[in-house]
């Protein structure tokens, strides 16, 4: 009954995922949407949703490369590729995914001592735990390393010795969803950077208030989070005390990498080319009549194909084991600009169809593409300001002076 | 040797290492300021040439079968990658890209027997007489061929041509009345043809070569009447996607003595390159010099992998090397302040090359549209 997968060869683990997958994936899912963040909702029957949720998840293949130990796949890059071309074959997808899985699960495995891997990494990857980011506060933005949360020992001569934390996260995405928290205090305040811890909270712990911030288009998933004397664990402590900007920082680039990746995946949710040729109409050659709009359209589709092209070369470059030559921090500023650039023809080819905020007389297309044109803004804001990033490659990468 | 793969093979690696060696050592920029005065028949010194074929590289897209070396597209973008660095002047894109891959995707037995050896050996090279009007436009093409005997005769002005002097072979589209356009293979001795000079900005080969009464035989004519447009498109494709590949080197090359000059540049007490306006121009740049790379290495590979969407890929990755390479040598030239204004200076040579080969086998616009096309927008 049970398979060991990652023992196959490339064609017969191709055979029996391709098995497995006729026999596990829900009708009713296919061609549905892929839950970028982890925490959409997914269309289709929420039955069918759960299932092929609990089934993949129990398979591993959430973090298909992670050791099987730590409830990963235990999966080879190529096994995983194979993996990735079965699951579009078949129509499907991976249900898992989230903050956890993207950057603290990678993060984790590097830095965090066996037993916090044993206890966290197996809920990630099946994707039963959802886990928030926090970063941010309000006076530590793009200077993050600014962030001024205290956190305390407290020595508990009953022997629950543990940590304090007081003070305010904001931009804390999915909070008011999410069950764990990773986040940066400041244990010591004699260094910027070399005062800075990482922790792991469980926001169900007392002290804990989390209030959602509604964005420009009017949806809210990111939150203002306040800890007023919120305990948590000694073991909870990630790497060494004061040593957490360097754990921050691994994790910043999984995250930078992630959203990078996503810009790749809602260029291909919407085809603008398409959007185009039915609200602006296409002339006797059957090319989008209007010849301005037209060659700005197709502006932006050769820098997204140039993108693409960049997510697959940095791929095979990795998979081969070499150091990638296009810089992360490069890459999410280019996967913005396409994502918003894409925004913005949205827009313009929708005309008045793109005024609408909610309700009748629009369709509920035109209704997202204007939430998307408005969201598409937090793009160069979030993970690191278009402006940070580019400072990071200017003095990083290109070794500029400061 | 995995022609899909972006990562290089052991050989093109040793091919890469070897090309960059030659041309810091042989063909630094210096050899490019002299063709002003001397080489003035050819646009490109022929001992350099002599050096390359030597080294076997005018038959490296040329598979063994055809007597030469068979290591495809991929291996000769990163030749041409190197020489870009140092904008090292040559027909080698023309004679070894376009007309022995003209050669090899269309000519004769015969054909292939009397040219391929003498252009990948040196002993000869080859011009590609394509252009009329003032913007590429194959389909436009007009030198007329008409019937003569036992062959063809033709008459009409091809401008430019590049690397024209001194080619001991001409391929010329032309259009027959009947059938449309076609191909000639024309020695470049032949009688009825002359050249006039052109002295162009980037300082490289570059004639009008005007057709009175050219008459060829039959053997000459190379594939179908009228088969002439489907063929130059795939060797058109070829030769954008390498001579993207040269345009991405000199790009990257003027990058990097530009980020050099701003970390060595002292003014207000401080390099200039600590100032952010001018950090954030260099990161910008950096993000569309990776978007080139990736287009480039795609078009190639596409080339040596028999890939149908070879003809969008081509157009992607020109329309992306002439963005990148005049914005990369513009901004060359402002960020050096009025030290790159001079001609002493190398920034006006990236800025001069970076025109004349945006507009080589077609310009930004001219891709950009083709790219439209073909994406069926």
């Amino acid at each position: 009954m049970s398979v060991d997968y990652p023992s196959l060869p490339p064609d017969a683990f191709r055979a029996a995922v391709s098995d497995w997958l006729a026999q596990n994936f829900p009708a009713s899912l296919k061609g549905s949407r892929v839950p970028v963040n982890g925490h959409e909702v997914l269309d289709g029957p929420a039955d069918d949703v759960a299932s092929w949720k609990q089934r993949y998840g129990s398979q591993g293949w959430g973090a298909p490369t992670w050791p099987q130990t730590y409830g990963g796949g235990g999966l080879s890059a190529v096994q995983a590729d194979i993996l990735a071309e079965e699951l579009s074959e078949a129509g499907a997808f991976n249900p898992i995914g989230g903050l956890g899985l993207m950057m603290l699960g990678p993060t984790l495995l590097e830095f965090g001592s066996e037993a916090q891997k044993l206890r966290h990494l197996p809920a990630i990857a099946r994707g039963e735990l959802q886990w928030c980011q926090g970063f941010s506060e309000p006076g530590a933005g793009s200077d993050l390393a600014a962030l001024s949360m205290r956190c305390d020992e407290v020595v508990d001569p009953s022997g629950s010795d543990h940590w304090l934390l007081n003070g305010q996260k904001i931009w804390t995405s999915y909070a008011h969803h999410s069950d764990w928290c990773f986040a940066l205090a400041r244990t010591s305040t004699e260094q910027k950077q070399g005062g800075i811890s990482f922790l792991l909270v469980d926001l169900k712990s007392p002290g804990i208030d989390i209030r959602p911030i509604k964005l420009i288009n009017g949806i809210s998933h990111f939150c203002e989070t306040f800890f007023t004397n919120v305990k948590v664990p000694k073991e909870n402590l990630v790497g060494e005390v004061n040593r957490g900007w360097t754990v921050a920082k691994r994790l910043l680039q999984h995250e930078r990498t992630g959203l990078s990746t996503l810009r790749g995946a809602n260029t291909q949710t919407w085809d603008i080319a398409d959007i185009a040729r039915r609200y602006c109409g296409i002339d006797a050659a059957g090319r989008i009549a209007n010849a301005d709009l037209r060659a700005r359209m197709a502006e932006h589709l050769l820098t997204e194909h140039a993108y693409r092209l960049t997510l697959e070369r940095r791929a095979a470059e990795m998979e081969a084991g070499l150091q990638p030559t296009t810089p992360i921090s490069t890459l999410k500023n280019i996967g913005s600009h396409v994502g918003q650039r894409l925004g913005e023809l949205a827009v313009e080819v929708l005309g008045h169809a793109s005024l609408g905020w909610q309700g009748e007389g629009y369709a509920d297309e035109e209704l997202e593409l204007t939430s998307l044109w408005l969201h598409s803004k937090c793009y160069s804001i979030y993970g690191g300001s278009q402006e940070i990033q580019n400072n990071i490659t200017a003095r990083r990468e290109l070794e500029l002076p400061a | 040797m995995n022609a899909h793969s972006p990562i290089s093979s052991d050989e093109q690696t040793m091919l890469r290492d070897a090309a960059e060696g030659w041309v810091r050592d042989r063909a630094p920029i210096s050899s490019l300021r002299r063709l002003r005065k001397e080489h003035l028949d050819t646009g490109f010194d022929r001992e350099l040439y002599r050096e390359m074929t030597a080294m076997g590289w005018a038959g490296v897209t040329v598979p063994e079968k055809d007597g030469g070396y068979g290591f495809g597209h991929a291996s000769m973008g990163m030749l041409a990658e190197q020489l870009g660095r140092n904008l090292v002047a040559s027909p080698l894109i023309g004679s070894a890209v376009a007309v022995t891959g003209t050669l090899v995707l269309g000519g004769s037995a015969a054909q292939k027997a009397a040219w391929l050896p003498r252009l990948v050996s040196g002993e000869i090279f080859a011009a590609l007489a394509l252009e009329e009007g003032l913007h590429h436009d194959p389909a436009q093409t007009a030198l007329d061929a008409r019937r003569a005997g036992q062959g063809w005769v033709l008459n009409g002005i091809k401008r430019p041509v590049f690397d024209a002097g001194g080619a001991g072979l001409l391929l010329v589209a032309a259009r027959m009345a009947e059938s449309g356009v076609s191909l000639f293979l024309c020695p470049g001795d032949a009688t009825g043809i002359s050249q006039t000079r052109l002295s162009q900005i980037d300082s490289r080969g570059a004639a009008i070569v005007q057709f009175d009464q050219c008459h060829v035989d039959d053997a000459a004519l190379l594939g179908p009447p009228g088969g002439g447009l489907q063929l130059l498109d795939q060797v058109l494709d070829r030769a954008r996607a390498v001579l993207s590949a040269e345009m991405l080197g000199g790009a990257q090359q003027a990058f990097e003595t530009t980020v050099e000059y701003l970390k060595t540049r002292v003014q207000f007490d401080r390099p200039i390159g600590s100032f952010q306006a001018l950090q954030h121009r260099a990161a910008d740049m950096l993000g569309e010099l990776e978007l080139t790379r990736s287009a480039v290495q795609a078009a190639l590979t596409a080339i040596d992998a028999g890939d149908a969407d070879l003809p969008r890929l081509a157009s992607l990755a020109k329309a992306l090397a002439g963005r990148t390479f005049r914005k990369v040598a513009q901004e060359m030239v402002q960020m050096h302040g009025g030290i790159g204004m001079t001609d002493e200076h190398d920034a006006g040579l990236y800025l001069k090359r970076a025109q004349v080969a945006d507009m080589t086998f077609g310009n930004v616009a001219f891709h950009r549209e083709r790219y439209a096309q073909l994406s069926g927008i």
